[in-house]
This record gives C-alpha cells, sequence and structure tokens, in this order.
C-alpha cells in the first residue's frame, strides 16, 4: 500500500468526531494555514501539482489563481459533492468517514481564497451524509473553527451544505451553481466562468471533494513535499472507487503512478476478477472514459505498462487510451456484454440529458433507441454506423461536456468491440445467452 | 374539506434558518431543501398546493417552484407509497444483478415498476446511479442505503418496513432539530 494522506485514519472508531479527529493531528493544516498568507497558500497548492479530482484534471492552482477579486464583491467557494458519475463512489465514502477531513479542507481553501461564506453542495440522494455533515459543521463551530474570528485569526466564515434533488447533470459546475441558486441545473455557457461570475454572479471557486480534501495534506506537507508523491505531472495521491467483476471492489487511495496491473491483481487493492474469469474490458474513470479492452487497460498500445495516472491512461489518445476520469473503475469480465452495457450507460445519459441541447437531447435518445435495437435482437447491420454517426454529431457541440459523456462511450465500444455487435446483429438469439440483462420493460420503444 | 398545508413550527423553524445561509434577495436559493422538508411534512409527494405553499415561504412564483421540483428526480409530483423502494440500475448495480432484484421485488409485492401496492404501503421505482457502486447492488429506502442486495436481503427488507408501517422520506424527521445554525 502507499502512502495514505486522505484515508490514513478511516478505520479509527469515532474519527467522524471533532476530538477524536483532533486528537490525529486533524485542523493542523488550518492552524498553520491561518499563520500563512493567503496568497501563499495559492502557492503551495500552484508548487503542489494537484489537479482536480473530480474528473476534468484541471490544475487546482492555476483554477484558484483565476479568481477574480473585484473591491468589495463577495466571492465563494462551493464544494462539488454532486458525485454522481456511475462507478464513482469515494466521495460519498470520504464525506462520510471523514466529515471533519472535508471540513478542514474547506476553512483553509475558502481562507486562501478570502471567501467569507461557503457551500457544500451534496446529491440530495446522500440526505444521510448530508446530516453527518452538518453535525461535523456544528462541532466545528462550537469549537471556534468556523464562524466569527476563527482561532483568534481574525478571518470569519460560515460554511453550510446544501442538497440537489437528482440530478447528474449537477456535477458540471455551471449546471451546480445554477442549482445552488434554486434553479433547473441547465448548465450556462461560458465565458464568463465562474471564477468570475459564478453563484450569484459573483466570483467563484467550484472544487471537488476529494481536492478540497487533498489542500489538508498539501498544507501539512508543503507543495513540494506532495509533488515528489506521484509521477511527472500526475502528482500525490487518488481515491479510485473499484467496482464491477472483482473480488475486492472499494475505495482505494493509491500513488498516481501504480500500475493498473497491481491495482487490478493485487491482494491489497481489487483482488483480481471475480472469480478467476478472464478480465475482458475496464472503464478506468468513471462511466464517461472510453472503454478499453484487456489487452489496451494493461499495456499502451506501445507495449509499455499502462499506470494509474492521468498522462499514462491518456496514452494513445482515444484510439488506443482513455482517461483518469473520476476515478471510477468499472471491471467487466468474460461473461459480460459490452453491447448491453453501453445499452445501459446510452440510458443513464438519456435520462440525464438537462435538455437544453439538441444534439444532446436528441442525439442521447437515439443512441438508446438504436442500441436497445440491438440488444432486443432486432439489430441491422447498419446500425453500428448509424450509432458512429450519431455519437460524432454530439461530441463537442454542446454547451456541457454531457454530450461529450455520452458520446464517448458508444465510439469506444464501436472502436475495440465492433465484433460484438456485429454477432449481436447476425445472431440475435446470442444475446439471451448473456445474463446480466436488465429488462426492457417501460423503456423506450425499440425504432421500428 | 381540504387540507392546510403548512409545516409545522419545528420544520418551518429550520426551513428559516435555512433561508438564512443565503444572501440577502437570494432566497429563492433555499428551494431544494426546502423542497425535501415539504416532501417530507406532506406524505411524501408535492401537490400543487405545497408547491405553492413553499414559494409563499420564499416570496417567489408558484411557476419558479413547479418548473424546479419537475427537473429533479427526488421530487415526486403525484402520491407515492409510504416506502418508496429505489433501486439503481446503471452500469455496476446491473453488473451484479440489479435486474433480478427489480424482478423479484416486482413479483414479490405483484406490481409493476412505477406502481404502488394497494395498500398504499410500497411504491417501486427504479433510479439511476446511487454512487455506491463498489456495494451493488444497491437499494435506496428514504435516507437509507441498502448495499449488497440479495433477494433474500430484499424479503427481509420488505418485511421489516411493513411490520413498522411508517413513512419513510429522503430527509427523514428525525433530523429536523439537529441542526442550529
Amino acid at each position: 500500500m502507499g502512502k495514505q494522506l486522505l484515508l490514513e485514519h478511516v478505520n479509527v472508531p469515532g474519527i467522524e468526531k471533532l476530538d477524536v479527529y483532533r486528537a490525529h493531528g486533524g485542523y493542523k493544516a488550518l492552524e498553520k494555514a491561518l499563520r500563512m498568507k493567503p496568497d501563499a497558500l495559492v502557492e503551495e497548492v500552484k508548487k503542489s501539482g494537484l489537479r482536480g479530482r473530480g474528473g476534468a484534471g484541471f490544475p487546482t492552482g492555476m483554477k484558484w489563481s483565476f479568481l477574480a477579486k473585484p473591491e468589495g464583491v463577495p466571492r465563494h467557494l462551493v464544494c462539488n459533492a454532486d458525485e454522481s458519475e456511475p462507478g464513482t463512489f469515494k466521495d460519498r465514502y470520504l464525506m462520510s468517514h471523514l466529515p471533519h477531513l472535508l471540513v478542514e479542507g474547506m476553512i483553509v481553501s475558502s481562507f486562501a481564497l478570502g471567501a467569507n461564506t461557503s457551500y457544500i453542495y451534496i446529491r440530495g440522494e446522500l440526505l444521510y451524509v448530508y446530516h453527518i455533515l452538518e453535525k461535523a459543521i456544528a462541532e466545528a463551530y462550537a469549537a471556534g473553527l468556523l464562524g466569527k474570528n476563527i482561532l483568534g485569526s481574525g478571518y470569519d466564515l460560515d460554511l453550510y451544505v446544501q442538497p440537489g434533488g437528482g440530478a447528474y447533470i449537477c456535477g458540471e459546475e455551471t449546471a451546480l451553481i445554477e442549482s445552488l441558486e434554486g434553479k433547473r441545473g441547465n448548465p450556462r455557457i461560458k465565458p464568463p466562468f465562474p471564477a468570475v461570475a459564478g453563484v450569484w454572479g459573483r466570483p467563484t471557486v467550484v472544487n471537488n471533494v476529494e481536492t478540497i480534501a487533498a489542500t489538508v495534506p498539501i498544507v501539512n506537507m508543503g507543495g513540494e513535499e506532495y509533488a515528489k508523491i506521484g509521477v511527472g505531472k500526475s502528482t500525490g495521491t487518488k481515491l479510485i472507487s473499484a467496482c464491477g467483476h472483482i473480488n475486492k471492489p472499494g475505495v482505494y487511495e493509491i500513488e498516481l503512478g501504480l500500475p493498473v496491473e497491481e491495482f487490478l491483481n493485487s491482494d491489497q487493492y481489487c483482488g483480481g476478477v471475480k472469480s478467476g474469469r478472464k478480465l475482458k474490458a475496464v472503464v478506468a474513470g468513471g462511466s464517461s472514459v472510453p472503454i478499453l479492452p484487456a489487452d489496451l487497460i494493461l499495456t499502451t498500445a506501445k507495449g509499455e505498462p499502462r499506470l494509474m495516472s492521468y498522462e499514462s491512461l491518456a496514452d494513445g489518445g482515444f484510439q488506443t487510451g482513455t482517461m483518469l476520469g473520476s476515478g471510477g473503475f468499472i471491471v467487466l469480465d468474460e461473461t459480460a456484454s459490452v453491447v448491453k452495457n453501453l445499452w445501459n450507460f446510452t440510458r443513464f445519459y438519456h435520462h440525464e440529458s438537462c435538455g437544453q441541447c439538441s444534439p444532446c437531447r436528441e442525439g442521447t435518445g437515439w443512441m438508446e433507441k438504436v442500441l436497445h435495437r440491438i440488444v432486443e435482437g432486432h439489430g441491422k447491420p447498419e446500425d453500428i454506423d448509424l450509432l458512429w454517426d450519431i455519437q460524432s454529431k454530439i461530441d463537442g457541440k454542446t454547451i456541457c461536456p454531457l454530450g461529450d459523456a455520452a458520446s464517448w462511450p458508444v465510439a469506444s465500444a464501436i472502436r475495440h468491440f465492433r465484433a460484438e455487435f456485429e454477432e449481436y446483429i447476425k445472431h440475435p438469439e446470442k444475446i439471451k445467452d448473456v445474463k446480466h440483462y436488465y429488462s426492457v420493460r417501460n423503456q423506450t420503444a425499440p425504432v421500428a | 374539506m381540504s387540507k392546510e398545508y403548512k409545516f409545522s413550527d419545528e420544520t418551518l423553524a429550520l426551513a428559516q434558518r435555512i433561508i438564512k445561509r443565503y444572501p440577502e434577495g437570494k432566497q429563492k436559493s433555499a428551494l431544494l431543501p426546502l423542497l425535501h422538508l415539504a416532501q417530507m411534512e406532506f406524505d411524501g409527494w408535492l401537490s400543487a398546493p405545497a408547491m405553492d405553499y413553499v414559494a409563499s415561504l420564499l416570496k417567489i412564483q408558484p411557476i419558479e417552484v413547479y418548473e424546479v421540483a419537475s427537473f429533479y428526480t427526488m421530487f415526486n409530483l403525484k402520491p407515492a407509497g409510504k416506502c418508496l423502494i429505489e433501486v439503481c440500475r446503471t452500469g455496476p448495480c446491473w453488473l451484479l444483478g440489479a435486474e433480478d432484484i427489480v424482478k423479484h421485488i416486482e413479483k414479490k409485492l405483484n406490481i409493476k415498476e412505477g406502481e404502488t401496492t394497494p395498500d398504499g404501503m410500497f411504491t417501486l421505482k427504479t433510479v439511476e446511479c446511487l454512487a455506491a457502486c463498489g456495494t451493488a447492488p444497491i437499494i435506496q429506502v428514504g435516507e437509507t442505503y441498502h448495499e449488497n442486495m440479495t433477494c433474500e436481503k430484499v424479503d427481509e427488507m420488505l418485511n421489516d418496513y411493513k411490520s413498522k408501517g411508517e413513512r419513510k422520506t429522503h430527509f427523514d424527521k428525525k433530523h429536523v432539530n439537529a441542526n442550529q445554525h
């Protein structure tokens, strides 16, 4: 097991309580941060090389430095806890087990950004975690870690949690801002970026839960030390949620740069493919990233071992590579059907499209219908090219990345598993052999 | 006689604390949390008068509430059973047998997905990813996540809810007095 910067104390009984968290070094980063200048904190985060842990991997320090600071206008930090990407459950794990790590990270980050009111936007389904956070926040207020004049520093911060209402799209930062304002989660056209005009038109930084939590070890150890962990521009540790056909599903903290093969097969992590079956494919970074067949997830097209890092997973571009994304590692064994899995994912994107942009609203529906036709045994030979055509007309043509997220799984499944599509179309009876098949009753009717 | 839509004193106090979390004039921001409270107070769903009441608390137009309530999947715009059983149907849950769980519940309760049992106890619904893929398949009832579900565990769960007979909502009543800031 590599360094555990976030989850080191996750199994300590009572770690969700303030006194236990403090007894294990909690709020030391806050004490240190409050003695520093806010700009120096931003510099530390820049030096750490920390990149957004929600999926896009944008350098956090740079995002922070874009924040506009007009005189007399309040600015806000908003934590994106709307974790909804299929295959991803690391933030829920972190918040429910280590709520004070997020609260401490929020105070440190808000101080660095000069925000005096910050919000954690948590997906509505996680209301039980909402109450865990509220409890932690109440403890922090009572201990003088939140509110006026925090630890005698003169710095004031109010921190609130807001639950969403069930909408994947609100994980997109401008949709999240709309939702925080009490509106439908329709993403905004950028520019202006939230750093200039975010929540209530004020300068806003939106960061993922894990990103904000990572500022705590960064402040404690210093940005330079943090940057020594990992490989190249993938610094530090990353939470990976592993699920699907593996022996040990769960959340693991890895040092970036760990070989994929070790992560998959080591008993410290996934413990190998379930029941000794063969690996068929992996979706390495949440449902949106391209699916890769067994050989390409373990080694790059150049024949080098594939590593769990932003660069290595992306090696080969979308032709032969994928993305680290949110770290949702979904494993499919030889019994799984890539085509049926794709239909399931596509139904998800159709359901979750906000409906603002035609290519996404209509295209996701058409892809679902065509895939439904194939998995129902009525596929036509031209359907594969039709799917390719539809996805290519969504990718890059929408206001927010949900359209891209819906098209990449389709494109990659066709790129790497075209033979499986052809097989189902030629021999519809074979679909019946696949066990994992959700009943399609009450779903969109197949295209005639 | 038509029902009066008004929060209990405790819930109203919580609603007012939540409204104060947002800047002056931006009280509409409290809409989503207040809709969760309304669903908790008004039998697990949002009727038009219930939404109108929320609009009056926030001093916004009713349409601003309707358009939001209809966008988010957690808000029920028609009555639901006391226990809304939400089975995750996405990716990993599906790979690990969510379809069998749904079929089993349908058979056990003799209802189809989207329907409510005649005694008003259960409504069955499938939902998208609940962010608990490591313990798939997942069922959510109220605020509770039931993890690593099997048909046997579903039977136990249903019997348990039925014997208690309580209404389960996403925002659980027991938390109303918890946060005073």
